[in-house]
């Protein structure tokens, strides 16, 4: 044994250790092994699979025209409003003016309380409701105009109530308000999470609210907000599929299942289903990598601690 | 009142039943240092954040360059200022805070562009230029493109103080601008003050070093329990107060330096 007296005199060097052992893991990585080799055998010898035939789905001009114009293009146009909306929402839901605050609290209660698939099949019978098409005026202007009467209206906007309710446009819109209420909430908690010496700098230098906001808040809050609005993302592309409740059928799923039910092939369209949706979230997760990394500019660990960090991170030499 | 760039007559703020200022006057001129002395939860800090109207007052006025700060008077009546007028009379104050609070998501010279380019619309090519001069001037030229998290606490402090001068402020605020720094961080920052104060700034610096308030400040204002208690001079303040609440605050202040002085020799000698 060596005592911290023996080494006096001769400093003691370079470490080599024996490195620990962990006989667990390999073990692990055995059972493992069999395992995933059992799955790929499955895979490949289960007739059910069918996998020429699951390529050929996936590559049918329905699914495609599905992936792109239901799928993905709802998916940007929901997230688009969503996160608008849930952004503005949110600084209504933090505003010192309590109408702004109300409102905001209430669409955000009442749009995460309703299921997805409830509000898109309630969307897609809206069409009825207003059947006469949609209209923005004077409340009551028929009423009141024939009291004096006037014949006519005093409405500035018409919609086709058909048109706005179903297809791509109300799938857009009815996830795209679900997601604001839940993308309000995440915005909120961004927000709340940078430190209030940050407002209190920006409004000394004579920032009104809205640029301190814009310039110095929201990038700030950015970093809270981008990790879940991420998982909100991919959370979209799945909960496109409930668009068959508006009904919308340019979509991916409906698309893979109608070829099934065509064909007999139920199993093999649900694999593709599975591939597209493991492909398209992926890719997304690539996507939200880099999109963390950009917002966390100015956070990392300090580069050198020491008392002139700026020079460039010149390897740290172990004196000998 | 015209001579002065800052009058604060009986000013008045409460939190709650908690009444920390309880009738503060103080007055200005400009190009005078005046420095802010007290013990801890005297309201210092509250009534610097009251000229600037991070805190709204309960009583009393303060006016800054003429101005009535926070109100209009119209028709014998106080009407409070909208958002964008409040911000637009803060724009002639400059604040440097106790923890600097630097935009952290946004490099030194952005930092110090930002308020000049979006408050003031100033050309961007400009304002750089000029930021780049108030660095060198607090000493950090060699640092424009660093983010404030890869600075010293002491640098990050001077790049505040940049910052609020870019919008060349009439009125500069400090709030115990170096008590978060470092011991040997220190130096610099009262040297960036003492340079800011000799080209005719007017400052109010809350501040518990005492060398500074002794060799910078044209005018000492000791606070305590939300009153001012003496003001004057530093060498009659500082050197001969006349009363028992400020010659306990100088002599508690001066014995812990004699104690750190003490452990200084006692480490040094074997
Ligand atoms: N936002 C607030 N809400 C409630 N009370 C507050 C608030 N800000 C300050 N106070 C109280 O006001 C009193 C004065 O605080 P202030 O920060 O002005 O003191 P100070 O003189 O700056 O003290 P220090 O030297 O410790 O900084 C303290 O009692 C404090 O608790
Ligand atoms: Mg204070």
């Amino acid at each position: 044994m060596t005592s911290p007296t023996d080494t006096e005199g001769e400093r003691p060097g370079r470490i080599d250790a024996v490195p620990v052992r962990h006989p667990g893991r390999w073990v692990a990585v055995a059972v493992i092994t069999v395992l995933v080799a059992m799955f790929v055998h499955m895979l490949v010898t289960n007739p059910v699979f069918n996998w020429p035939f699951v390529v050929e789905s996936m590559f049918q001009p329905s699914v495609l025209r599905g992936l792109v114009f239901g799928t993905l293009w709802v998916t940007v146009l929901a997230m688009v409003i969503g996160v608008g909306m849930g952004v503005i929402l949110a600084v209504m839901r933090l505003s010192p003016n309590p109408v702004l605050s109300v409102v905001a609290f209430a669409f955000i209660w009442f749009f995460r309380t309703i299921p997805r698939l409830v509000l898109l099949t309630i969307m897609g019978t809206l069409g009825l409701v207003f059947r006469e098409g949609l209209d923005l005026g004077v409340p009551f202007d028929q009423q009141i105009l024939d009291l004096v009467g006037i014949d006519g209206d005093m409405r500035f906007l018409s919609f086709d109530a058909n048109a706005i309710f179903i297809g791509v446009t109300g799938g857009a819109i009815g996830l795209g308000l679900s997601e604001a209420a839940y993308m309000a909430e995440i915005a909120r908690a961004g927000i709340t999470s940078v430190d209030t010496g940050q407002r209190e700098a920006a409004e000394a230098l004579g920032m009104d609210r809205r640029t301190t906001m814009r310039r110095i808040v929201l990038p700030q809050a950015m970093r809270v907000i981008v990790p879940p609005t991420g998982n909100e993302l991919i959370s979209m592309v799945k909960d496109t599929s409930l668009l068959i409740g508006l009904p919308l059928s340019t979509e991916l799923f409906f698309q893979l299942n109608a070829i099934g039910a065509r064909t007999f092939q139920v199993f093999p369209v649900l694999v593709a289903a599975t591939l597209w949706y493991l492909i398209v979230g992926s890719i997304l997760m690539v996507g939200q990598h880099f999109l963390e990394k950009r917002f966390n500019r100015g956070y990392g660990a300090r580069a050198t601690p020491t008392a002139d960090p700026l020079q460039p991170n010149e390897p740290v030499e172990a004196t000998p | 009142m015209t001579s002065h760039l800052v009058q604060a007559v009986n000013v008045t703020k409460s939190f709650g039943n908690n009444e920390v200022l309880k009738g503060i006057d103080l007055s200005v001129r400009a190009g005078q240092v005046v420095c802010l002395l007290g013990p801890s939860g005297s309201g210092k800090t509250t009534f610097l954040r009251c000229i600037n109207q991070l805190e709204s007052i309960d009583g009393g006025r303060i006016w800054v360059d003429g101005e009535l700060i926070g109100y209009a008077e119209r028709g014998g009546r106080l009407h409070r200022l909208k958002d964008k007028e409040i911000a637009a009379q803060r724009r002639e104050i400059g604040m440097v805070f106790q923890r600097f609070n630097l935009f952290p998501h946004m490099t030194v010279l952005e930092n110090v562009c930002e308020a000049p380019c979006t408050v003031q619309g100033r050309r961007r090519k400009e304002v750089e230029a000029e930021a780049q001069t108030l660095l060198e001037r607090v000493g950090l030229g060699d640092k424009p493109h660093a983010y404030p998290n890869e600075l010293s606490g002491g640098q990050q402090q001077r790049v505040a103080i940049a910052r609020a001068l870019a919008m060349h402020p009439k009125l500069m605020l400090f709030d115990e601008p170096t008590s978060a720094l470092d011991p040997e961080l220190v130096g610099d920052v009262l040297a960036a003050m003492r340079d800011l104060a000799s080209s005719g700034m007017t400052m109010i610096v809350v501040t518990h070093e005492m060398s500074f308030a002794r060799e910078v400040a044209d005018h000492v204002v000791f606070m305590d329990a939300g009153v001012v208690v003496e003001e004057g001079r530093p060498s009659e303040v500082l050197v001969n107060p006349q009363h028992r609440r400020t010659q306990d605050f100088l002599r508690r202040v001066t014995s812990e330096d004699d104690r750190g002085d003490d452990e200084g020799v006692r480490g040094s000698t074997p």
